[in-house]
């Protein structure tokens, strides 16, 4: 990827053991600034786990991540917390409301989440707006996901994880959170990372794409690269995805 | 009572070994443990108790009181060995529930300042926080661990580790103090309590014994209050780092 544009995070011989199994490997690289970089890669390359680091859920073994330059160490938890937001796979709500899912990011503050303020987020991830009272109970998975996103925009992120938010959903709710993730890409230059195992919707969607395979990064680039890669490791993963 | 009468008493030991031996429950050499282990256990108390009233000595007061808490701290460790430290947060819980009912008891003058009334309270005291000690950890391990998901997703939005665990906290809380509500709502309906009924029998008026059943029975209400909160505010920052990460290894038993 092009060295002049700015990282909004970068990562320098990250490694990561948990339960004594090393998950990754020395990974470096850069998620550049206002662009969707996708993350694919066989289950088990430690995709999700990279997530959890830059957000600061889980510590690194060894190695370092900066966001927008500075250190992760840098930053209050909190803080890291606010500006890189992460939506993942299984969209895991607080009993109650809609309403109450949305307003947690600005409650967890002592603030209060305006009316106004609810029905535009809802808007934007195309959720109707009579659902703002509904239970989460009676919402469907990918009224989840969408509204999991929602709530990690209410927060403002400067970055933006998805992990594999479409992975269980039905054709039509995925191009609609494709099509969501683009427009709050383009609409507030959010930087996206987006874990997917969908190798269209990597290439379709994203600027960029890293593959990892046990817990190390074989191929970056443009995310073309995955139309005709140079890595044997990474044609092969490539070769069976398609399959 | 004497001995002779009490001997008579094992009859109520032999009903359950013969049912037991009858029906192959395999219960008889438990039983057996049990009734020779309280005969010695109750016993020695009973000689000590006599000793230390006899002595009227505050450092042997002191001395039953630090037994007991070590006593309570023993048991009641095994089931929060996950989060860091449990025996320090077990023996400070303690020692703050004794200090606050003991220093009301005493300070306000509801009782008067002897073993006979020092020592058998703090015994409720204590084993009443052990027992409330042992339901918070139990529930309080399992929310955690059941609820990891929630609490990522707090921590994940900015939320404090306070704020992560807060609902697991009040859960826990409530769950193991709710028994002792619950069980006071109904007592003198459906039993009597055991102190009450053994203050009658030794002779005492029953209206004295109400009284004072219902100073223990306050106590009790407070000691179990007490003893969630305190453990569940020292208990929860341990599974935390100072990164606000949410430690899993501190959770594992």
């Amino acid at each position: 990827m092009p060295v002049t544009e700015t990282e909004a995070v970068r990562l320098e011989n990250v490694s990561y053991s948990a339960d004594g199994q090393q998950i990754l490997k020395q990974v470096t690289g850069s998620f550049p600034e206002g662009r969707i970089t996708t993350l694919v890669g066989p289950s088990g390359a430690g995709k999700t786990s990279l997530f959890r680091l830059i957000n600061g859920l889980r510590a690194t073994t060894s190695g370092n991540i900066y966001v927008q330059e500075k250190p992760i160490e840098v930053y209050n938890p909190v803080e890291l917390r606010r500006k890189v937001g992460v939506a993942l796979q299984s969209a895991t709500m607080i009993n109650g409301s809609v309403f109450e899912n949305l307003s947690l990011p600005l409650k967890l503050q002592g603030k209060e989440l305006a009316q106004d303020e609810a029905l535009d987020l809802l808007d934007l991830v195309g959720l109707k707006r009579d659902s703002i009272q509904q239970n989460i109970k009676d919402l469907s998975g990918g009224q989840r996901q969408k509204l999991s996103i929602a709530r990690t925009l209410v927060n403002r992120p400067d970055v933006l994880l998805l992990d594999e938010i479409t992975a269980s959903l039905d054709r039509v709710s995925q191009q609609d959170i494709e099509e969501l993730i683009i427009r709050i890409n383009q609409n507030y230059g959010t930087t996206i990372v987006w874990i997917t195992h969908n190798l269209q919707q990597a290439i379709s969607l994203g600027d960029y794409t890293w593959v990892m395979i046990e817990g190390e990064v074989v191929e970056t680039g443009d995310s073309s690269l995955l139309n005709n890669p140079s890595n044997e490791q990474v044609k092969r993963f490539v070769k069976g995805e398609n399959a | 009572m004497n001995y002779l009468t009490l001997s008579l008493a094992l009859i109520f030991v032999i009903i359950p070994l013969l049912l037991s031996k009858v029906l192959r429950l395999e219960l008889e050499k438990d039983t057996i443990i049990a009734a020779i282990r309280s005969i010695i256990q109750l016993l020695a108390v009973g000689y000590l108790l006599q000793y230390v009233f006899d002595a009227e000595n505050m450092l042997y007061i002191l001395l039953m009181i630090v037994l007991m808490i070590a006593a309570a701290t023993q048991n009641a460790r095994r089931k929060g060995r996950s989060i860091q430290g449990i025996t320090w947060k077990l023996i400070l819980t303690f020692v703050v529930v004794e200090v606050l009912t003991q220093g009301i008891l005493l300070g306000l003058s509801i009782t008067p300042p002897t073993p006979q009334y020092i020592i058998p309270i703090s015994g409720m005291i204590i084993g009443n926080s052990m027992v409330l000690s042992i339901l918070f950890l139990n529930r309080f391990t399992a929310e955690v661990e059941d609820h990891e998901d929630e609490t990522e997703l707090i921590l994940s939005l900015g939320g404090t580790p306070k704020q992560a665990i807060h609902r697991q906290l009040i859960t826990s809380i409530k769950a193991s103090t709710i028994p002792t509500i619950e069980s006071q709502k109904t007592i003198g309906l459906v039993q009597l309590p055991g102190m009450m009924s053994g203050q009658i029998i030794a002779g005492a008026d029953p209206v004295q014994a109400v009284q004072f059943q219902l100073l223990i029975l306050f106590l009790i209400l407070t000691t179990a209050v007490v003893t969630s909160i305190l453990l569940g505010y020292m208990s929860y920052p341990t599974l935390f780092n100072e990164r606000m990460q949410l430690v899993k290894s501190r959770m594992r038993e």
